[in-house]
């Protein structure tokens, strides 16, 4: 497991795969989008505007799946301490928050023609709304602290944060189902799609790329928390050797 | 015990006590948090007479009626078990169509009939192209793939 712990090994991976991530990722986006905006029917009941759903559903599935993987790595950071967890966590969060604001902000624009509302505070709304404010939260208690220039160690009150945040995301996911919400019940489940498979494909194109470019973000973060690491280890060095 | 075995169990206790507290305040939030009232729940007594409340349920097959004032329509909520006719003045979304789900925000009257000041329409997780929504009703909702 402590075989990518140097960062050198690490960003030996990271540095090619960068580019591969963000190239293919914005090309399925790009055909996804073409496909979902003039490709497929419209929904027989909202037309034109459940088209929406190509941004807001990987959106939302990425805003939730960037916290899982949030405490995974505060799990390991707390129990393993693996070098690279922390700094992972640091990057996953930014992406993390920026999926979650843009599912927020779709279902909006989508709930105002189709439920005639903005917004409205039920189950499903309310619980992704506590999901941002988490993110946030996390950002703060993370940006500047000690360990962001030392290695990029997550604090252990940071990392507890991290794995206890993690029990709004089964929330999120059973809020339609345990509560009356004005937000429908889940269209894809483990038993199969409720969205026929004409309006279904350009979604798993869409979901796909824009899980790319997550991925592609979260390598650029962890990249950069690295070489910000090392310039400051360099310059702790040359403070020393000039015996200041 | 290794440290990192320890902290490992640590960790996992944490984590067992916070989904234990989470799955309680989530059971205990279950009537609370629910964001309409059915018209079963009225029928039970759940709601009394004047307190403002959602109602939610779907709009009953033929059963919407325009006033001659041309802006005030009545129709019936149903839940499949029970039902409660309601009143609204306004205008509706686009969505808001018989057979399918509505919450209205407003209050009961005295006479039983749910007096709303506010209509949302509530659409189910079915997404399909139009060909096949107009099949008849009797067939079954398009394969899942």
């Amino acid at each position: 497991m402590h075989a990518y712990a140097n960062p050198t090994r690490f960003l030996a991976i990271a540095k090619p795969l960068t580019p591969w991530l963000l190239g293919v990722g914005l090309l399925l986006l790009l055909v996804g989008g073409w496909a979902g905006l003039t490709q497929v029917p419209g929904d027989y009941k909202q037309g034109e505007t459940a088209r929406i759903l190509y941004v807001h559903v990987p959106a939302a599935w990425l805003g939730m799946g960037g916290w899982t993987a949030l405490a995974v790595a505060g799990l390991v950071q707390l129990v393993w301490r693996h070098p690279l967890s922390g700094i992972a966590a640091r990057a996953i969060a930014v992406p993390g928050m920026l999926f979650t604001a843009l599912c927020l902000a779709t279902g909006s624009i989508w709930g105002r023609p189709t439920w005639g509302t903005w917004w409205e505070w039920d189950g499903r709304m309310t619980s992704m709304l506590v999901l941002l404010f988490l993110y946030a939260g996390f950002i703060a208690l993370t940006n500047g602290d000690e360990g962001q220039r030392q290695g990029g160690a997550l604090s252990r009150g940071a990392a507890i944060y991290a794995i206890v945040g993690a029990i709004n995301i089964p929330i999120i996911n059973r809020s339609v189902v345990w509560w009356n919400s004005l937000h429908q019940g889940p269209s894809i489940t483990l038993r199969g799609s409720s969205i026929d498979g004409a309006l279904l494909w350009p979604l798993g194109l869409t979901l796909l790329g824009f899980s790319l470019l997550f991925g592609a973000m979260v390598l650029m973060r962890m990249r950069r928390i690295i070489a910000d690491n090392r310039v400051a280890a360099r310059l702790r060095r040359l403070a020393d050797d000039e015996g200041i | 015990m290794k440290a990192k075995h320890q902290r490992l169990v640590l960790a996992l206790f944490a984590l067992a006590g916070v989904a234990g507290a989470g799955v309680l305040a989530a059971s205990a939030l279950r009537d609370e948090a629910a964001y309409f009232r059915t018209p079963v729940e009225i029928r039970d007594g759940k709601a009394s007479v004047g307190e403002p409340m959602r109602l939610g349920g779907m709009v009953a097959a033929n059963s919407i009626r325009r006033q001659s004032d041309g802006l005030t329509i009545n129709f019936v909520a149903t839940d499949g078990k029970a039902s409660v006719p309601v009143e609204f003045k306004g205008i509706v979304p686009d969505l808001f169509a018989e057979e399918s789900g509505m919450v209205a925000d407003g209050r009961l009257r005295g006479d039983g009939t749910f007096v709303a000041d506010r209509i949302l329409a509530k659409h189910d997780e079915r997404y399909m192209p139009p060909q096949m929504g107009e099949m008849p009703k009797n067939m079954k909702a398009p394969a899942t793939t």
